[in-house]
């Protein structure tokens, strides 16, 4: 059997695990996949994260990547990596850099089981505060110099690829360089409240083949998380990784509140496999939801099973169907042929699902929280590239 | 890097973890943070062998692989020293 085909069926434990620490957070980005803003008061407790820890160990999962909202945040955050390195668990935190202190970064550069990830999704302020929120593109680059200058090699610069920076993928590349970085670029998805603005900042159909020529070329350099493998139809080159949807059989996700989810980017009633406080614990929910049984069986390919693309995409993102209202074996919503296109364009008033939880701030609040997504008006001052445009350009030509 | 010499002696890295699986193993390097895959395994128990033998060869006997498979064993084994999953010792 093929290494593929034996991941297709699920490994006795996720090779790695994401898990959001809390719904809590500083930022307000328009994309959130968690729809997060407010700590949400069933969160876990400290005791309880460290037997979910425990439970890690056991499974021997090798390494955990902790998101949120912001994890940082949460009070007991440090003892909880120190906690899970301790226990041979590594830990990948996924940060805006708020918390990301000279002092804490010395403190993080000694450990071989900690990595740090930060986001920015622009190259330049004005791109990634659109998205982010006013003074975050500041927060992070400090961060980065932070960890840069206490000797932190290799820590991850992580991108989510729109529409306003695919144009910037060189510039990327120069800042991860400069701070002796590696760049992670990963594909927006239409979850949480990313689904509010995915219309207008997912890449258009030439933007994604720009970023697929940029990523055979720059190979194993940069990471992504497995994330673009529904481009492969773009040419004879897979990218690299290991081009499979991994949710349920080598993926999943541990929310604030402890429910096990299929994938990150799938928070919603319909890929809830458990809680991770039922008993049993995770690895009972793990090895035996049914809900992962049925994902690690055969999955029906639909329409896609006669196109010629089919095993280089696999039909591509269960999670990026699911929000934009595609049946599960329809085509990718971006699919590189454009029966994403057309099948969207198929869809009935009411297809898009409800967001099944959201934690959001209300209001507008004290936070960065823009109250329209896209650019003001011109007047105002544009980014100086990428965005000279409206972020609907292209929206029509996407998917020919 | 040195070349790989199944003349000498190997052993698994000591930042790698192995975790087994059906298909043989999943490999976790700590330091470089990377993941690979032992698809067989007889080349887990190889690798797992290594440091209790003068050489590789050794290791490859003890894990019961036939001949004629050595030098595709021999292939791998030099793959995982270059990633640094096995290291001289």
């Amino acid at each position: 059997m093929k290494l593929v085909d034996q991941f297709q069926h699920g490994l006795d434990a996720p090779i790695c695990l994401t898990w959001e620490l809390t719904y809590a957070c500083n930022l307000a980005c328009v994309h959130c996949l968690s729809s997060s803003g407010r700590r949400d008061p069933r969160e876990l407790s400290t005791a309880e994260c460290r037997s979910v820890l425990d439970e890690l160990q056991r499974m021997q999962v090798f390494y955990v990547n902790i998101g949120g909202g912001e994890p940082t945040v949460r009070p007991d955050f440090w003892e909880l990596v120190d906690y899970a390195t301790d226990r041979q668990v590594g830990v990948k935190f996924s940060t805006n850099g708020i918390k990301i202190t000279p002092e804490r970064a010395r403190l993080l550069a000694r450990s071989d089981y900690v990595d740090v990830q930060i986001s920015i999704d622009g190259a330049t302020a004005e791109v990634n505060d659109a998205v982010r929120g006013p003074g975050s593109y500041r927060t992070a680059v400090t961060a980065m110099g932070n960890l840069a200058e206490a000797g932190f090699r290799d820590f991850k610069l992580s991108v989510v690829m729109t529409r306003q920076n695919c144009d910037q993928l060189d510039d990327f590349a120069e800042i991860a360089e400069r701070y002796g970085a590696q760049l992670r670029l990963t594909r927006l998805r239409p979850a949480g409240r990313g689904a509010e603005v995915w219309n207008e900042l997912h890449p258009t159909a030439e933007q994604q083949r720009t970023l697929y020529h940029w990523l055979v070329a720059n190979g194993e350099r940069v990471l992504t998380g497995d994330s673009f493998f529904h481009l492969n139809a773009l040419g004879s080159t897979p990218l690299p990784g290991l081009n499979l949807c991994g949710a349920g059989r080598v993926v999943c996700l541990i929310d604030p509140v402890g429910d096990v989810y299929a994938c990150p980017f799938a928070i919603h009633d319909q890929f809830l496999a458990g809680n991770v406080r039922s008993p049993g614990g995770f690895a009972e929910v793990w090895r035996n939801a049914p809900l992962f049984a049925e994902l690690r069986g055969p999955q029906s390919a639909g329409a896609c099973g006669s196109c010629s693309a089919f095993d280089s995409c696999r039909g591509g993102c269960m999670a990026a169907k699911f929000f934009t209202g595609l049946p599960m074996d329809a085509p990718d919503p971006e699919c590189v042929k454009g029966h994403g296109e057309t099948a969207l364009a198929a869809l009935g008033p009411g297809s898009v699902p409800r967001p099944s939880g959201d934690h959001s701030r209300r209001g507008r609040g004290p936070g960065p929280v823009p109250v329209q997504i896209g650019w003001a008006p011109p007047a105002a001052g544009l980014p100086d590239r990428a965005c000279d445009t409206s972020p609907l350009t292209g929206l029509a030509a996407a998917g020919r | 890097m040195s070349s790989f010499d199944p003349d000498l002696p190997y052993r698994c890295a000591p930042s790698v973890s192995l975790r087994p699986e059906p298909f043989g193993a999943l490999a976790y390097d700590f330091s470089t943070r990377r993941l690979s895959f032992l698809k067989s395994l007889e080349l887990v128990k190889t690798v797992r062998a290594l440091i209790s033998h003068p050489d590789v060869h050794g290791a490859l006997d003890q894990a019961g692989v036939p001949a004629e498979q050595r030098r595709a064993y021999l292939t791998a084994l030099a793959g995982l020293a270059e990633a640094g999953t096995i290291q001289p010792r």
